[in-house]
């Protein structure tokens, strides 16, 4: 080492020293001063606008895709309420027709009803006057016999009576 | 472009090498006519007497020397040389204890070829780059005085051999006094009779390199100011990605988010100061300074993460150092001893392992640009020297790619390890409650 050492670069010479130190030191305090702070604050007043930058951004984003699933989730609600009103409409629909048959099914019934009962007494109303008119003509048949054969005979005219009466139309 | 760049880099340095090579062919041809200069060399002269004859052989000894010319040019200097033709002059301040401060130019030394002053002044000489006290009895201690050459001899002093430089002044040799050094002659400088405080030309450096890196700085945090809220453009744009990778790769890992912007100017003058001068460095005609190989700077950075740890550590961190938390009694000692070593050693790797990486760039590519000498005999062989720089092309490109790199990973490994040291210190670990949890 001393070998070494007894180079000429190798002897550390006080005046080098000297002005290194005072050199050095200077250029410390200056770079400290005038380049180094004002850097290194610049430097992270930069990195953090970045990072809020960055994260305005990502929140942004998030904004966005917030907006756009409750957009898609308002749609999807809109097409559910469609189906459902257009559900709604088509079991309307068939219900009113439902009920309209049904209606007109009894109605039917009803007039057809209607029309039997009407029927039924006209017939009975056609009957009682065929057999009354039966009876009459019987009478008349009857009294038109016997005036010729039997008259003023009761017991004739009684009998005829409950023959007619025997006959029975229905 | 890509290629572009590859061939300005091949014509730049084959013109560096063609100039380098005129340079010493002229060099050893001025040799014979100035018979005085003289230059280190692996043979020395065995003894003191310097008659004509010894100086005869001086052609001789002008044999290129890879291992000197490497020693000397990764060492600092009292000049500003770019490729030997411009020297520029630095300012001299110089105090010795017996005579008190001394403040002049370097100009006054008149340097010329390796850096050698052509004259002294008041006492003071410049060789290989350096400045010299001459303290012998005789030599003018005011004023300037005409020096004509160097000299060295092998002397040994306690078992040891030693190289002592004289200056010659009115055909009589004067011995030179050791460097100025700081380790008080205890690493085989000798001890120094004055101290040399001059902005040399690793001080300049360093300040030149501390102003443009301070210029780019500031202009970035001004673009930040400016051009709030928008992307970085320019200088701005290089700044902030080397920034915020010492932030999110070294500061905040090692320091923890809460600690990190306390010290985060620190790594940053450390990782920034010590990559402009690893790449300062690296520029071919610049004087190719070697700032950060040189330990007295490497030092200084050291000590600085040393005190910036050391006075940042928290009672754990002294904890761990003097009596080691759960760890068998007997062990607590052991542990200590190689805690408080660890403590010095910390800082003394890192002074050394930056010096030793980048000095060792500068050696390899001075090894390889010096294949051009060796292999054209020191400018005497044409055709040696073509075939020297068509190797030493080649091997000096890789090299100069691999030392970007290396500039790059060394200023990288000094700063993640002061992080380190500095995340250690200022770690809170909560042993105590860990134990008083497992007891209750």
């Amino acid at each position: 080492m001393f070998t070494l050492l007894s180079f000429t670069p190798f002897q550390p010479t006080p005046g080098l020293a000297f002005w290194s130190l005072v050199i050095f030191l200077l250029f410390l305090y200056l770079m400290k001063k005038y380049a180094v702070g004002p850097i290194t604050e610049a430097l992270s007043n930069r990195e953090t606008e970045i990072a809020n930058a960055l994260d305005q951004a990502k929140l942004a984003r998030e904004e966005m895709s917030n907006l756009k699933s409750e957009n898609e989730k308002l749609l999807a609600q809109a097409r559910e309420e469609r189906s459902k009103m257009l559900q709604e409409a088509k079991d309307l629909k068939s219900q009113i027709i439902a009920e309209a048959k049904e209606k007109a099914k009894e109605e039917a019934n009803k007039i057809v009803s209607n029309a039997m009962n009407d029927i039924e007494n006209q017939k009975k109303i056609a009957i009682t006057e065929v057999k009354n008119e039966l009876g009459a003509m019987a009478i008349s048949i009857a009294e038109k016999v016997i005036k010729k054969e039997l008259k003023g005979n009761a017991e004739h005219e009684a009998f005829v009576n409950t023959l007619v009466k025997d006959i029975n139309l229905n | 472009m890509k290629y572009k760049v590859s061939y300005i880099i091949l014509f730049i340095l084959s013109f560096n090498f063609v100039v380098s090579a005129q340079d010493h062919k002229l060099e050893s041809d001025s040799i014979v006519k100035v018979q005085t200069t003289s230059h280190e060399s692996a043979q020395g002269h065995t003894d003191g007497t310097h008659d004509a004859a010894t100086h005869d052989n001086h052609n001789a000894h002008a044999k290129y020397d890879p291992a000197a010319t490497a020693i000397h040019h990764i060492s600092d200097a009292n000049v500003y040389t770019i490729l030997d033709f411009v020297t520029i002059p630095l300012p001299m301040i110089l105090y010795a204890p017996d005579k008190g401060w001394d403040f002049f130019s370097s100009s006054k030394f008149h340097a010329g070829h390796h850096e050698d002053g052509h004259s002294a002044y008041n006492g003071y000489v410049l060789h290989h780059g350096s400045v010299h006290r001459v303290t012998d009895a005789g030599f003018p201690t005011q004023g300037e005085a005409e020096i004509s050459g160097f000299t060295h001899k092998t002397e040994t002093i306690e078992g040891k051999d030693k190289d002592i430089f004289y200056a010659i002044h009115n055909g009589k040799e004067y011995r030179l006094d050791a460097r100025s050094t700081l380790d008080g002659g205890v690493l085989g400088g000798g001890i120094t009779s004055f101290y040399d405080f001059s902005l040399t030309k690793n001080v300049v450096s360093m300040i030149l390199v501390s102003l443009f890196l301070l210029f780019v700085f500031t202009r970035a945090a001004k673009a930040y100011a400016n051009n709030k809220d928008k992307a970085p453009k320019g200088m701005q744009n290089v700044v902030e990605t080397i920034f915020t990778f010492i932030r999110d790769e070294v500061a905040i890992p090692f320091i923890g988010k809460d600690k990190y912007k306390k010290f985060l100017p620190l790594l940053m003058s450390i990782f920034f100061f010590i990559l402009g001068l690893n790449l300062f460095g690296q520029i071919p005609f610049f004087g190719g300074i070697n700032a950060t190989g040189n330990l007295a700077i490497t030092m200084t950075l050291a000590l600085i993460v040393f005190f910036v740890v050391n006075f940042n550590g928290k009672k754990d961190y002294w904890q761990h150092i003097f009596w080691m938390p759960n760890v068998p009694v007997f062990v607590k000692p052991l542990l200590a001893a190689v805690e408080i070593m660890g403590l010095f050693i910390k800082p003394l790797t890192l002074m050394l392992r930056l010096a030793g990486n980048i000095s060792a760039g500068h050696i390899a590519i001075l090894s390889f640009v010096g294949l051009i000498f060796i292999f054209g005999d020191s400018g005497a062989s044409t055709g040696g020297g073509v075939i020297g720089t068509a190797l030493a092309i080649p091997l000096t490109l890789f090299m100069m790619c691999i030392e970007i790199i290396v500039a790059f990973v060394q200023s990288f490994v000094f700063t993640i390890l002061t992080a380190s040291y500095i995340g250690a210190a200022i770690e809170e670990h909560h042993h105590a409650d860990h134990h008083t949890a497992e007891h209750h």
